[in-house]
């Protein structure tokens, strides 16, 4: 199976401080990846290097043969990777319907000039996204107006109207409820199941364990430990990183 | 369609009254409250629909300004063509002003829309040829056939350039690009995440919205006979852009032009009722009033007024 994202040898530096060194990962297409390190390794540097947001110093990132780690975060989205936030960054201003139609009428639906049909179209398309997540009775509600939850739903179902192919998700179940957590969860193998690769950020070791089919943990900006869900909860480094010495 | 029809009845209008009415006067005025229409219509577009405030106003107005007047001195050139000419130097100003915002965001944008009005006013003090701090004398053309008078003709220009900068809100707001501006408004980085491409949008905005506003300034050294720069790049009309949308309300492309058919109607009735000075000051206490007690100005109000009828 050829890798859809290559990682290799990429390092991020903040001054003086650095936040990744010289980090390399293989993701399979269709693979379930975990991401797991203690907070300020570097988890969310990596996958914003990867989705755009940060460009890093050093490496290369190559998704499906193309090098990318030069390119705007908009091209990525438009190449098929799509994230959500660790902190919900809805757009504030619109209702969830509409969260949705900016990704769809930027990527999916792009053209200068928009009409009638093809509107109806992105719609008809955000309604299913909306019926999948399990968000379709809020479609018209203004988004600041929904719980912690539905931002967190709302999150992936933005990320899902740019229709990726790498869905990165960026500790989508802090704080959440266990139920909300198993909900969340199952979207998650649903969409996975459709295809789509995903590379999950999380604290919660139940929930990454069981999703995953393979784990990378990060410490202090370095790889320490890769490998199945079994083995990772097992190995004295990760337990030292998370527990200390 | 109901739009083209109202925008349509709306110029009709202006062009009946200047058929009918013989008091130059209220086209003088009418000339002022369209300008701010224009200039106010022109700010929402980059800062009602993206979220950058720009105090810049005074600086693509009087860039302009000053184009059309030294084009006009230089080859007499026709209205058209002087305010084709200073909406394409505005324009260029606001793509630049756009190149900013790759690297500030927020008030550090605003501050730097600041000195960009600084540097234009700079300019043109020190250059001889378009009259230096003292200011150049136009000798206004005969008016075009129809008209009697030029500032009939200027006051159904203006008119005709409200309409066409109301059009072009319009026609943003409610596309995929006034979309992509209210995201970039409301997160950038979850904007650039959907695949919006936030400088270009950012870039596009900036230089429309700088081109209008230039094209508001054109037809003013022909409407004073006269260009200076201290009142060309008089920060006036920075506040006036920026608190007609505030007090219409930013989210609809109607709410500038509703705050700045207010806000000048009244400086104008106020500047030749009480005083010239007094002008400036109903413009602070409306802001202020509007911010506190209408935060989504007038608009917001009946907006409230409505879905709480419904309930």
């Amino acid at each position: 199976m050829s890798a859809l994202l290559k990682i290799r040898g990429v390092s991020k530096h903040f001054g003086g401080f650095a936040a990744l060194t010289e980090v390399s990962i293989e993701i399979a297409g269709g693979e379930r990846f975990g991401l797991i390190g203690p907070n300020g390794s570097g988890k969310t540097t990596l996958i914003n290097c990867v989705a755009g947001s940060l460009r890093n110093d050093a490496g290369s990132i190559v998704f499906d043969g193309e090098e990318v780690s030069r390119l705007p975060a908009y091209q990525r989205t438009r190449r098929g990777i799509a994230r959500s936030f660790q902190i919900p960054r809805p757009f504030a201003s619109m209702s969830v319907l509409e969260n949705l139609m900016v990704p769809l009428e930027y990527v999916a639906h792009r053209g200068l000039v928009v009409t009638r049909k093809t509107e109806a179209g992105a719609q008809d398309e955000a309604m299913a996204i909306l019926r999948d997540i399990g968000l379709a009775d809020k479609a018209a509600t203004p988004s600041n107006r929904l719980s912690q939850v539905e931002l967190r739903k709302l999150e992936l179902a933005r990320a899902m109207a740019a229709r990726p192919r790498l869905l990165i998700s960026d500790e989508a179940m802090a704080g959440l409820s266990s139920n909300e957590v198993s909900e969340v969860l199952e979207i998650l193998f649903k969409l996975n199941r459709t295809g789509i690769t995903i590379i999950m950020i999380e604290h919660i070791m139940q929930a990454v364990m069981k999703f995953s089919q393979r784990v990378v943990c990060l410490d202090a900006g370095q790889i320490i430990c890769e490998g199945a869900p079994a083995a990772i909860v097992a190995n004295v480094d990760v337990q030292r990183a998370y527990l200390g010495a | 369609m109901r739009f083209w029809v109202s925008a349509g009845l709306v110029f009709s209008l202006a062009v009946i009254a200047a058929a009918i009415l013989k008091n130059e006067y209220y086209f003088f005025a009418g000339y002022t409250v369209l300008t701010y229409v224009v200039l106010a219509t022109a700010w929402n577009i980059l800062g009602g629909y993206a979220g950058y405030v720009n105090f810049g106003t005074p600086a693509f107005f009087g860039l302009g300004a000053y184009a059309a007047a030294v084009l006009f001195k230089a080859t007499e050139a026709p209205l058209l063509f002087q305010i084709i000419a200073a909406a394409a130097m505005s324009g260029l100003l606001g793509f630049a002003a756009g190149l900013l915002t790759l690297r500030l965001r927020g008030i550090f944008f605003a501050i730097a829309t600041i000195a960009l009005v600084v540097i234009m006013e700079t300019l043109f003090i020190n250059w001889r040829y378009a009259g230096g701090a003292t200011g150049l004398q136009l000798l206004r053309p005969a008016p075009v056939a129809p008209f009697e008078s030029y500032i009939k003709m200027l006051f159904v220009v203006m008119a005709l350039i409200a309409v066409a900068s109301v059009a072009i809100a319009r026609y943003i707001e409610t596309s995929w690009i006034g979309r992509g501006l209210r995201a970039i408004r409301d997160s950038e980085e979850a904007a650039e995440c959907s695949g919006v491409p936030t400088l270009k949008l950012k870039v596009f905005a900036c230089s429309i919205s700088g081109a209008l506003m230039g094209a508001a300034g054109a037809p003013m050294p022909m409407y004073l006979s006269f260009i200076e720069p201290a009142s060309t790049f008089n920060l006036n009309y920075a506040i006036g852009a920026l608190a007609s949308p505030m007090i219409g309300g930013m989210t609809h492309y109607i709410g500038p032009v509703i705050g700045a058919i207010l806000l000048s109607t009244i400086q104008q009735v106020v500047t030749v009722t009480i005083s010239g000075e007094m002008n400036v000051l109903v413009v602070g206490v409306l802001l202020v009033v509007f911010v506190v007690a209408a935060p989504e100005g007038i608009l917001g109000l009946f907006r409230k007024k409505f879905s709480a009828g419904r309930k």
